[in-house]
């Protein structure tokens, strides 16, 4: 998929540069471009890891363990299939609780095994349940707490407020989950409608 | 924050420091295992920048960005979120480069890069790991969200800093 994306974005740019006469650019372009990102990530990694250190204090402190408890709720009514003591359920919400706290590294392995735990009794066997799709909808939708790369990313470019943006990112994020999981709910009533 | 996170460690008797370094050093992995890929994808985003092709893109979609009411300047980040992290934080980083972090298109941007996953990322690593190569509705239900999620990212920053 990147190959297809890399090879265009140097194709793309050189076809424009030769309609538009900026050859010399472009190739200085190539060069300035990889000291930028060098440099980019140099100034990134600061902030980065302050965020994951704290994150981690906070992780061992048993803040996971609250976050889960306060989430287990609202993850068993969405997801019905599961038990709220079962391991699917568990590795569920040790998934998300590791997003929220921007463990990224710790919330794949989660996820992973939560789907596997699910597929274990997963009566449509080739197909995903409800349960899975949801799962997978909340974790196409970021719900962190402290997104450290873009706060990083934004002290890097100079930003006098890098947080200012925070209570932005987490209405946004929030109502894209929503969305995500109420379109997913409408295709399913439709899906069970067709088949009924 | 960060003072009430380690006051909330200490008063639990977490080993700080050590938390904090293993913690820490997971950032760095995480920085390093992306510099790579976001180093071979900024200097595709800086000869996309150098050639023109941003300037032609914008004012292509601009018509169309007024009408449904998204700056031209942050759409090629809308389109490229949900395929690739690197790519859209290269293409963040430009943007932040040439309007500025603090003006209303950087915060857009900003948001719109932070209030979602690398949708095709997440679906591919999960249903396979379930071992499932069909999905039902999660592919159109997760980009009908991303596309929502452009909108919600453009109103929320220009509704909240009038």
């Amino acid at each position: 998929m990147l190959s297809y994306i890399w090879l265009g974005m140097v194709a793309v740019s050189f076809v424009c540069a030769l309609c538009k006469g900026n050859m010399e650019q472009l190739s200085k372009a190539v060069l300035d471009g990889a000291d930028k990102a060098v440099e980019l990530v140099i100034s990134m990694a600061g902030v980065m890891c302050l965020w994951t250190g704290i994150m981690k204090i906070a992780d061992k402190g048993g803040l996971t363990s609250i976050i889960s408890k306060v989430l287990s709720p609202i993850l068993s009514k969405l997801m019905p299939e599961y038990d709220k003591e079962s391991a699917a359920m568990k590795a569920v919400s040790a998934n998300i609780t590791a997003n929220i706290l921007g463990l990224g590294n710790a919330a794949t392995p989660f996820g992973i095994v939560a789907m596997k735990e699910m597929q274990k009794t997963n009566t449509l066997r080739d197909s995903p349940n409800n349960s899975m799709i949801i799962f997978v909808i909340i974790n196409t939708a970021s719900i962190q707490l402290i997104p450290t790369t873009i706060a990083a990313l934004r002290q890097a470019s100079g930003s006098v407020s890098p947080y200012s943006i925070l209570p932005y990112i987490w209405i946004t994020s929030l109502l894209t989950l929503v969305s995500g999981i109420v379109i997913a709910r409408i295709f399913m009533l439709k899906g069970r409608v067709h088949h009924g | 924050m960060i003072v009430f996170t380690v006051i909330f460690g200490a008063f639990k008797k977490v080993d700080l420091f050590g938390a904090f370094t293993e913690g820490a050093k997971d950032g760095i992995n995480a920085l390093i295992s992306v510099a790579p890929s976001l180093i071979g994808l900024i200097v595709g985003v800086s000869m996309l920048e150098a050639s023109g092709f941003f300037e032609i893109l914008t004012q292509f979609l601009q018509p169309l960005c007024n009408f449904i009411g998204i700056p031209a300047e942050v759409l090629p980040l809308g389109l490229m979120r949900p395929v690739t992290g690197s790519g859209s934080f290269a293409i963040l980083n430009s943007i932040m480069q040439k309007y500025g972090a603090d003006s209303i298109i950087g915060k857009t941007a900003s948001v719109m890069a932070g209030s979602t996953e690398t949708t095709f990322y997440a679906i591919t690593v999960y249903f396979g790991a379930a071992g499932l190569k069909n999905t039902r509705c999660t592919i159109p239900s997760a980009l009908l969200a991303d596309i929502l999620g452009m909108f919600f990212a453009v109103y929320s920053v220009r509704l909240l800093s009038l």
